[in-house]
C-alpha cells in the first residue's frame, strides 16, 4: 500500500501572528514552524499503518525551500520520503492541484492530511483533491482502519460521530483522536538526513484568489473583574451591558 | 447576480446555521434560490421565503438522507448549473465546507471558506476570510465569474424579511459512483443544543476536577440554553466526548457568550473561542491566563458560583 501525506508548514500554535509590507506579507520574524497539528495526526496514523501492514509512507508539502527542515522532522518520524513542490502554498486550490499532479503521476492507494491548515483554515484541500481525482474524500476522519481493500472510517459531525465503509483509493482529511502524535526518536532524526527529498516544480494554476489585505482583530479591552459573592453583579452586567442574556 | 444556498439539514429540521446563509445571500442580494437535500421537513423549507428565499427547491431521494460529501457534491453543482447561479453560500460545517470545496473544483469557482462578513463588491467581489485559527483576517478577492463562500457563524444576521415560499421538488439522478462512501452507522447527542450553532457555550476544565461534576455545568446550560463544551485535556481524559473539545484541534465556537470555568486559557484553547461576542471567566486562579481574553472575570471557586450563577440567572429571566 502507499500511503501520500500532506503536511502543511505553520507557525507554532502559540505564535503571536504580524503581518509586514503593508500587511500583505506574514512575518515570520521570531516565528517557529511546526507541521500542521492535523497534518501531524494524519502523519502518525500512516506511520502506525506502515507498522502494521507494510505500508510506504511518502510525504509533501507545497512550501519553497524553508519548509524543508519540516519535511525532514515528517521523515524523522517515519515516513519513507518526502517531495516538496516549490511554491508559495497560496490557497487551497493552489496546493490541491500541486498535490493532485503528484499524485496522478505516482498512484497512491491512501492520501492524507490534515482537516486544514491552521494558516489558512480552509478545510478544502481534500475535497478538491478528491474531486480532481475522481476518488472520494471523506473528513473530518477521527479513525481509520485499513481491511485489505477496504477502509473503516469514523468522522466527526456536530455533536457525534459518523461510521463509515470506503474503498481505497481515497482522501482523508484527519483529526484527533486517529493516532497519537509521534515524536522523533535519536534513530529517526539520524535516518531522516539521508532519506530521499525530492523537489517538484508547481504547475501553473488560476485558483481565482488574489490577497488583498491582512488584518489583526481589535485589541480586547481590559477584563472586568467581579467579587465572587456578588454573581448577580455578572448577571447584570451580561443582561444590561453586554446585552448577551 | 443568482445566488444558491445549500440549506443543510439534520433530523429533517434546517440547521440554524443555513438560516444564516440564506439572510447573507438575501443581504447580497440578487435573486436566492435556497436547495435542500434528503429528508425535511415542507413547513421548515417553506420558511426559508422568511429569510430571504425566493425559490426553494428540494431533492427528496432517500438516499440524500445521509451527508454523503460526494453525492451533495454532485447534486449541488447541478443544480448551481441548472439555476444558472453566480453564487454558491453555504454555512461551513462538518458536512458543508468539504461539500463546498468538491463543487468549487467541478463548476470551476474561486472559492472562499471561514467567511466573516459581506462581501464587498464596490470593485470586484472581496471577502474577509478568518485566519490562523481566528487570530487575524485576510481579504481576497474572488477572481473567477463563479464564486463559491462558506460563511462562520455570526457572519449574518437571521431577520424576517419576506412570506413563506413555495417549495419545488427537484428531482436528482444519481450516480451510484457517488455513494462509494457508505455511512454504516451514526451516534448523535439528541436534544441538546449543538456546540458550533449554540448562542451561548458553558465550558469545563480540569479545574471541574471530574467528569461527575459536570451536572453543575449542565443545569447552568440548561438554565441558559447553552450548549456544553470542554478544554482539550478533559476530552482527553475522557471525562467529555471529543466533539465537545473547544480550541484549536476541536470545534471552533462564535457564541454571543462564553462562559469558561476552571479553564487556564492556553492559548490553544482560546483558538476555539476567539469569535465570541463575550467572554465570562470563572477560576480560582488570579493568575489564569485566560483572564486577559476575558471580558468579565470572577475568581473564586467554581463549585459555590456555579449553583449561585444558576439562581441569580433564573431570577433575572
Amino acid at each position: 500500500m502507499k500511503i501520500l501525506v500532506c503536511i502543511s508548514h505553520v507557525p507554532d500554535t502559540t505564535s503571536k501572528i504580524n503581518f509586514t509590507d503593508n500587511n500583505t506579507r506574514f512575518d515570520a520574524n521570531g516565528v517557529q514552524f511546526i507541521i500542521g497539528p492535523y497534518d501531524d495526526y494524519a502523519l502518525a496514523r500512516a506511520v502506525e499503518l506502515k507498522e502494521t501492514s507494510g505500508a510506504t509512507v511518502t510525504v509533501l508539502n507545497v512550501g519553497p525551500a524553508d519548509t524543508e527542515p519540516t519535511l525532514r522532522k515528517a521523515l524523522a518520524i517515519g515516513a519513507d520520503d518526502a517531495v516538496r513542490i516549490n511554491a508559495e502554498p497560496t490557497d487551497s486550490f493552489f496546493v490541491a492541484r500541486q498535490i493532485a499532479e503528484h499524485a496522478k503521476a505516482v498512484g497512491y492507494d491512501l492520501i492524507l492530511m490534515g482537516r486544514e491548515s491552521i494558516d489558512y483554515n480552509g478545510g478544502a484541500v481534500h475535497g478538491i483533491v478528491g474531486e480532481l481525482l475522481g476518488i472520494p474524500s471523506v473528513s473530518p476522519v477521527m479513525k481509520l482502519d485499513i481491511e485489505g481493500n477496504k477502509a473503516k472510517l469514523a468522522r466527526e459531525i456536530e455533536g457525534g460521530k459518523e461510521y463509515l465503509e470506503v474503498n481505497l483509493p481515497f482522501v482523508a482529511g484527519c483529526q484527533e483522536p486517529i493516532a497519537e502524535w509521534k515524536i522523533p526518536n535519536m534513530r529517526g532524526i539520524m535516518s531522516a538526513r539521508t532519506k530521499p527529498l525530492k523537489v517538484v516544480e508547481p504547475v501553473s494554476v488560476d485558483s481565482g484568489i488574489k490577497l488583498k489585505q491582512f488584518e489583526l482583530p481589535p485589541p480586547k479591552g481590559a477584563v472586568k473583574m467581579i467579587p465572587a459573592d456578588n454573581v448577580q453583579e455578572l448577571v447584570s452586567l451580561l443582561k444590561n451591558e453586554a446585552k448577551v442574556l | 447576480m443568482k445566488i444558491l444556498v445549500f440549506v443543510e439539514c439534520a433530523d429533517g429540521n434546517v440547521k440554524k446555521n443555513s438560516l444564516e446563509a440564506v439572510a447573507f445571500a438575501h443581504t447580497m442580494g440578487g435573486p436566492v434560490t435556497a436547495l435542500a437535500l434528503g429528508s425535511a421537513a415542507q413547513v421548515e423549507l417553506e420558511a426559508l421565503g422568511k429569510y430571504g428565499a425566493t425559490k426553494v427547491l428540494h431533492a427528496a431521494d432517500a438516499r440524500l438522507n445521509q451527508g454523503i460529501i460526494q453525492a451533495y457534491a454532485s447534486v449541488i453543482a447541478k443544480a448551481f448549473q441548472d439555476e444558472g447561479s453566480d453564487v454558491l453560500v453555504l454555512a461551513d460545517s462538518s458536512l458543508g465546507t468539504p461539500v463546498a470545496a468538491r463543487v468549487a473544483a467541478r463548476v470551476d469557482a474561486s472559492l472562499a471558506s471561514n467567511v466573516v462578513e459581506l462581501p464587498n463588491m464596490s470593485a470586484g467581489f472581496v471577502v474577509k476570510r478568518s485566519i490562523y485559527t481566528g487570530k487575524a483576517f485576510a481579504r481576497v478577492e474572488l477572481t473567477k465569474p463563479k464564486k463559491v463562500i462558506g460563511i462562520k457563524k455570526n457572519a449574518a444576521e437571521v431577520k424576517e424579511v419576506g412570506s413563506n415560499c413555495p417549495v419545488t421538488p427537484y428531482p436528482v439522478t444519481l450516480a451510484d459512483a457517488d455513494f462509494a462512501t457508505a455511512i454504516t452507522s451514526s451516534e448523535k447527542a439528541t436534544g441538546e443544543v449543538l456546540l458550533p450553532e449554540a448562542n451561548i457555550v458553558v465550558s469545563g476544565g480540569r479545574g471541574m476536577k471530574g467528569p461527575e461534576h459536570w451536572g453543575m455545568l449542565e443545569e447552568l446550560a440548561k438554565t441558559l440554553h447553552a450548549a456544553t463544551g470542554c478544554s482539550k485535556p478533559v476530552s482527553d481524559m475522557g471525562w467529555r466526548p471529543h466533539h465537545e473539545h473547544v480550541g484549536q484541534t476541536g470545534v471552533k465556537v462564535a457564541p454571543q457568550l462564553y462562559i469558561a470555568v476552571g479553564i487556564s486559557g492556553a492559548i490553544q484553547h482560546l483558538a476555539g473561542v476567539n469569535s465570541s461576542k463575550c467572554i465570562v471567566v470563572i477560576n480560582k486562579d488570579p493568575e489564569a491566563p485566560f483572564f486577559k481574553a476575558a471580558d468579565y472575570g470572577i475568581v473564586g471557586d467554581a463549585f459555590d458560583i456555579l449553583p449561585k450563577l444558576n439562581d441569580a440567572i433564573k431570577a433575572a429571566r
